[in-house]
């Protein structure tokens, strides 16, 4: 028999088109490097202050931005209406905070509480996406518009009317609905409820991270026997290792070096939530491992494509409610984690733009509508942080009006969603026509 | 061992009182490669449906008549069913995920798991890890039984057609049990290399027992791979035959012939023959896509009746709609003599010609709007009538088009509550008519149908066949009839010509021998003719 | 007499039925709450006349097949831009309104053709991309309105940079068309010139739906296929679509600032479309299919709805804005149903 020859196209496409192609993927994240490097530059903050910034904003909002990945492994992109989930986290903390339950305590009891709201809102979403499918993006937004309104109606209006509802610290004068803003610190407020719990200094932690950071790439690499590893595979575990590397020294000269600048020498007083990041971790490792399950096997074909899915025989409509609903109770606990480090809950603003700026983070570390992961997640908090810290003070800088940079930013942040999407449609439209 | 993997006896289908299966018949033993033959329509997908236990079937009424998997008789309800009694199926349309590997799309929704601490607490299946190890293995396992050498870790994207074919295969014989393996069309994307590779593979699969079951078109393919052909024509078993039995000849014969009802055509148009070219076709290619054209060089001449036919996806529908600017063509056409532009409807429209579309409820009209407006859009665009003019503006002369409806409705008899009826409401063949009037109210000069009456209950059919013969007789209309239903062609056309694989492989007269029809059709008339060095009268 | 009520109700779709009751009992509530009905009416006439452009421009974009123009900022920006122009040209009254106008047009057509051309790109994906353009340009264009250099002292912050965020317009062209043959009756008043000019301006649409052109863009819309099959140039057509409801968002915009007195920059226009988008699905129409009908009685119902929906609820509940509350859980309401009967048919 004539044999089917070994076809590989394994063999990949020679390095100018492959470094075309990542030039042409991570475009958005390169022009904001650029944007992030110059814009810290100009505004003439200092390091110390920047990178201080930077980690308590990383710390704060990764859980939510992690939150995002599972919708888009299940092909039902990005998953604007995370705002439902920021709503179900803080009815939880608002009931805590009722019963005057604070600390870690109170922590631990608004996240149990949260997750059946989470549950409840995200079957309900993901139902309504399955009726609004091929358009879950801008559903899932006008979703997460509609629950606010909901949600402003129970809290302005039906908490001391129709729900009976009474605490004086917390809500209006009238007696009817809760105040703008609600302060969680005290003894019956969860403030730093997570992040106070143990705090080391940021680079032992990133040394010690980064060294077994390196352990693992090792044995992924060279000890390992069964997975099958492309060259892909291989090229990105090198640079994960280098990059670790990189961490380890850096940390090593920041802690040890004994000449060094004043600004740089104040980041040895850098401390990290460590609970917190161990929380963060803890999401990163388990949207990597629900992947190598059947589920997450699931949510691939599923999000691959919805009809040799179904003829397969897999439930298509009930997988993707679970990815919605998995998104929504990550999204409740990521508010909660968000509002115990702000110690200040806005209880009608909040969750409002968590949605956008999460989605504009993910795109921004070079995330789009069919493909996220964990590394570019986290880099786009990074990114997008970065540039939301220097804005104002660059605008005033560069135009002489701090509104400038804070309009920029905006502009950024919309404008980055806008042009994945486009780009993204435009894709569509083209894989449509070759079929 | 059972002494037939497959018994299916006297099986009888109806779809809203129409007989599509009127008593079919079949017997598959183990290991035996049985083909399966018949036109379009013949009834082949109705019967492998209802062996797969589609949900069309049972939601239309079920079936009479009996199944037997391995000598006892089941009743299969679902395709999940059809898996669990051993059989599979290898789709025409490939099932396959292109960003997945080739052991993910073998093994999809069988994936092969091993418990870990979160399933065995929560006590959930779909929580427990992939076991990829031992799918790489049963992959590879399967992989190897079909001879192909490809990594079984390679994503599915950009390998060639022929290749996914097999991969298909390797997924159905990687389910455990597998008695009977039904082959849809399979050889019709591959290229004659990847087809013989297929039928060694076949071969290979049946020697290990596995029954298979092809249905193909290609004579030749079935001369070289089955014992067994099973022919079917109208939703009849016309016969079945042993391969050493029978031969390519009366294969194709078996396939066509049936008591033509030819309306007496009168022999006038004997003359069109003589009339001038009115559209001169060299070398027509035309990206359609099931139905592509690969070069077609035909003559069309003034005031006949030309059939276009052949089998699905052979290309005869890809030719009006190339010519008419729907699909991306290219090509060398002459209207009247004069080079005409491809790839522009515009044009063509505005130069005479005029189409039905054989999607009539996609392309040929707007269903929420009123009889009336569907009739006249279209002559509004091309040629601005219907309309009142002030200066640079326009309006729309409503009694003018209401006059002109209320006239196409009388004509074509079109069967309505009024011209403002919105054509949804309407039936298939009031529906047909109203295209054909769209069509019509551009006094073409040329008119190509495709498909004029698929879809319509007998009685229309007759009409607006009629229709057409009338308006070539007395306008000299020069008509294009594309149709799947030889019989339609045979009793109206001057001329047929038969398209398979995207070329013409033949002109015939509406009165010539069924054989020829039915070997044209299945591509095998030119290799015939070569063989026997003599015309087959 | 049971199945006619329930092909009524299938027919105007469930959403619609609740919101038209709801409104029909806020009316009576209102009347038997004692409540000022004379000014009540007023205010939703003028609320009607207002906000009904807006709405207006949904109806090329949706006939054209772009679905609901949710980029409605873009053409409200190109209206602000031509105010702010023709107020610091010191256009005053009539000519003030008409000048904003005309120096609107240029640009809305612009605009509508650039859009236009982006969303002949991005078929089937046009509602979401609209969205996120909407914000950037206004994210972008408050920039531009700190930046931009006019002098007029009432435009103008008096000490800083840039313009107000919101600009009086009484000194200009305020209430021109509300005053404009305004009909008083006791606390009843009739706003005509607006009621006139967007009556005029639904008449010239109802014009153009029954012209070559209108017939050829609405075709595009209902069946592209179809308009392919008979010669029509769909993604022209779509450019037209985008072009007319970009220039009539234009124009809707001035004519909201005239009744309003004054016109808001800066991040006012982010959310305007969702509201137009909502009215016109109220009044029947749906993601692919709109009439003028639908316009009319859609912008009705929801403004009414929220005009008479706050008093109402201040007497029972003595709290701030439930309004607002309102018409977010209104507006998203039938914008997701509407998204829900697009995602069956795909």
């Amino acid at each position: 028999m004539s044999e089917i020859t070994n076809v590989s196209p394994a063999t990949e496409a020679p390095f100018s088109q492959r470094l075309k192609s990542f030039m042409i993927n991570y475009s958005v994240t390169i022009l904001f490097v650029i944007i992030g490097v110059f814009g810290a530059w100009i505004s003439g903050l200092p390091v110390f202050f920047l990178v201080n910034e930077l980690l308590t904003r990383i710390t704060r909002n990764s859980f939510l931005v992690l939150s995002l990945l599972i919708p888009v492994l299940a092909g039902m992109g990005l998953n604007f209406s995370i705002t439902i989930g920021a709503m179900a986290g803080q009815i939880a903390i608002v009931l805590v905070t009722h019963w005057g339950i604070g600390g870690f305590p109170g922590f631990m009891l608004a996240v149990a509480i949260a997750a059946p709201f989470a549950i409840f809102f995200g079957i309900l979403t993901g139902r309504l996406l399955n009726k609004t499918r091929g358009q879950e993006m801008i559903a899932s937004m006008i979703t997460g518009f509609f629950a606010n309104g909901i949600y402003q109606f129970i809290f302005l209006f039906a908490l001391g009317t129709l729900i009976p509802f009474k605490d004086e610290k917390m809500m209006m004068s009238g007696g009817v609905g809760i105040r703008n803003t609600v302060d969680l610190s005290g003894d019956t407020g969860i403030k730093y409820a997570l992040d106070g719990l143990v705090k080391w200094p940021f680079f032992y932690v990133l040394a010690a991270g980064c060294a077994l950071g390196i352990i693992f790439f090792v044995q992924k690499l060279y000890l390992n026997k069964t997975i099958h590893l492309t060259d892909g595979d291989r090229r990105k575990g090198i640079f994960n290792m280098i990059l670790c590397g990189l961490g380890v020294a850096v940390s090593i000269w920041i802690m040890f070096s004994p000449t060094l600048p004043m600004q740089v020498a104040m980041m040895k007083n850098l401390k990290l939530p460590v609970i917190t990041s161990l929380a963060i971790i803890g999401l990163c490792i388990f949207n990597v491992i629900i992947v190598r399950t059947k589920l997450g096997q699931d949510f691939r074909t599923v999000g691959q494509d919805q009809h040799i899915a179904q003829v397969a025989g897999i439930h298509v409509d009930k997988v993707r409610i679970i990815a919605i609903t998995i998104s929504m109770v990550l999204a409740s606990w990521g508010q909660i984690i968000f509002l115990q480090n702000m110690s200040v809950l806005n209880t009608y603003g909040s969750h409002v733009q968590i949605g956008m700026f999460s989605v504009a983070a993910l795109l921004i570390g070079g995330a789009s509508v069919s493909r996220a992961t964990v590394g570019q997640a986290i880099l786009g908090v990074i990114l997008f942080h970065t540039l939301f810290i220097v804005s104002p003070k660059a605008g005033q800088v560069m135009f002489g009006d701090a509104q400038i940079g804070e309009f920029f930013r905006a502009f950024v942040a919309y404008g980055v969603i806008g042009v994945s999407l486009g780009l993204h449609a435009v894709r569509k439209v083209h894989a449509a026509k070759k079929e | 061992m059972a002494e037939y993997t497959l018994q299916m006896n006297n099986i009888v289908k109806e779809y809203y009182g129409n007989r599509v299966l009127k008593g079919v018949s079949l017997k598959v033993k183990p290991g035996e490669i049985h083909a399966l033959l018949g036109e379009n329509g013949a009834g082949k997908s109705t019967l492998m449906n209802i062996l797969f236990g589609m949900p069309v079937i049972h939601s239309t009424g079920g079936f009479e008549g009996e199944v037997l998997i391995n000598d006892k008789p089941v009743l299969v309800k679902s395709p999940k069913e059809a898996m669990e009694q051993g059989i599979g199926m290898v789709h025409q349309e490939f099932m396959l995920v292109p960003g997945f590997t080739l052991t993910e799309n073998i093994k999809l929704n069988r994936e092969i798991t091993k418990p870990n601490l979160v399933s065995t607490v929560f006590r959930n299946k779909n929580l427990e890890t992939l076991d990829k190890a031992q799918m790489d293995k049963d992959a590879r396992t399967a992989l190897d039984k079909l001879g192909m050498n490809i990594d079984e870790w390679v994503k599915v994207q950009g390998l060639p057609v022929g290749h996914m074919q097999f991969i298909e295969i390797a997924r159905e014989i990687d389910k455990l049990g597998i008695k009977l393996l039904v082959f849809d069309e399979p050889t019709a994307v591959l290229t004659e290399s990847e087809a013989g590779n297929l039928i060694e593979a076949m071969q290979k699969l049946a020697a290990t027992g596995i029954s298979i079951l092809f249905i193909t078109h290609r004579l030749d393919e079935v001369m070289q791979a089955a014992q067994n052909i099973t022919i079917l024509r109208d939703g009849e078993l016309v016969a079945t035959r042993p391969v050493e039995e029978t031969n390519v000849l009366e294969l194709a014969e078996l396939m066509v012939g049936r008591k033509v009802e030819v309306t007496q055509k009168e022999e006038s148009n004997e003359d069109s023959i003589l009339n001038k070219t009115v559209l001169s076709i060299k070398n027509l290619h035309v990206a359609m896509p099931g139905e592509e054209v690969k070069g077609i060089d035909l003559e069309i001449h003034q005031g006949e009746i030309l059939g276009i036919g052949g089998l699905a996806g052979q290309g005869k529908i890809g030719i009006a709609n190339g010519i008419c600017g729907m699909y991306p063509s290219s090509g060398d056409v002459k209207l009247n003599g004069s080079p005409m532009k491809l790839n522009d409807t515009r044009y063509a429209l505005q130069n005479g010609m005029s189409f039905v579309s054989e999607d009539r409820r996609g392309v040929g009209l707007l269903l929420d709007s009123s009889i009336e407006d569907n009739i006249v859009v279209t002559t509004m665009q091309i040629k601005g009538g219907f309309l009142k003019k002030f200066g640079p503006f326009t309006q729309a002369d409503f009694p003018h088009i209401r006059e002109h409806a209320l006239k196409m409705i009388e004509d074509l008899d079109i069967r309505c509550t009024g011209p403002t009826q919105p054509t949804r409401r309407l039936s298939g063949g009031n529906q047909q008519k109203v295209c054909v009037a769209r069509a019509l109210t551009l006094e073409p000069d040329v008119l190509f149908v495709s498909e004029p009456t698929r879809g319509i209950d007998i009685g229309a059919k007759k009409l607006v066949l009629d229709l057409l013969v009338k308006l070539n007789k007395e306008l000299g209309m020069t008509v294009i009839i594309t149709s799947s239903e030889l019989a339609e062609l045979r009793a109206v056309c001057d001329r047929i010509a038969i398209v398979t694989e995207g070329k013409i492989e033949g002109i015939l007269k509406p009165d010539a021998h069924d054989r020829d029809f039915g070997l044209m059709m299945a591509g095998e008339y030119h290799k015939v003719m070569k063989k026997s060095g003599e015309a087959i009268s | 007499m049971n199945e006619a009520i329930r092909d009524f109700t299938k027919k105007v779709g469930i959403p619609r039925l609740i919101i038209s009751l709801f409104f029909i009992f806020l009316c009576f509530s209102s009347i038997s709450l004692g409540l000022p009905f004379a000014s009540l009416s007023s205010d939703t006439l003028r609320r009607f006349g207002m906000n009904g452009i807006l709405v207006l421009a949904m109806i090329p974009s949706i006939q054209s097949g772009l679905g609901p123009n949710f980029g409605l900022p873009l053409g409200i920006i190109c209206g602000i831009l031509g105010s702010v122009l023709a107020i610091e040209l010191g256009l005053v009254g009539a000519a003030g309104f008409w000048g904003a106008i005309i120096i609107a047009m240029p640009f809305a057509i612009g605009i509508g053709i650039a859009y236009g051309i982006m969303l002949n790109k991005i078929k089937g994906s046009e509602m979401l991309v609209a969205t996120y353009t909407g914000f950037s340009i206004v994210s972008f264009m408050s920039i531009v309105w700190i930046l931009i250099p006019l002098k007029h002292p009432e435009m103008v912050w008096p000490i800083g940079r840039g313009l107000r965020v919101t600009i009086a317009l009484d000194s200009t062209f305020g209430n021109i068309l509300n005053d404009f043959l305004r009909i008083d009756i006791g606390k009843f008043s009739i706003p005509t010139g607006l009621l006139l000019f967007f009556f005029a301006m639904c008449a010239l649409i109802w014009i153009f739906n029954r012209s070559r052109m209108g017939i050829a863009m609405k075709a595009s819309g209902d069946n592209p296929k179809f308009a392919i099959a008979s010669g029509i140039d769909v993604d022209f057509y779509r450019i037209i679509g985008s072009v007319m409801s970009t220039t009539l968002a234009s124009v809707g915009i001035i004519v909201y600032a005239q009744s309003y007195g004054f016109v808001q920059l800066y991040q006012a226009p982010l959310m305007m479309a969702f509201p137009a988008v909502a009215a016109v699905l109220i009044g029947g129409a749906s993601a692919r299919k709109a009439k003028i009908s639908h316009v009319i009685i859609g912008t009705f119902l929801f403004q009414g709805l929220l005009t008479v929906a706050l008093p109402v609820a201040n007497e029972a509940i003595k709290v701030g804005n439930l309004s607002e509350v309102l018409r977010m859980i209104v507006q998203n309401g039938i914008i997701l149903y509407a998204l829900t009967k697009v995602g069956g048919e795909s």
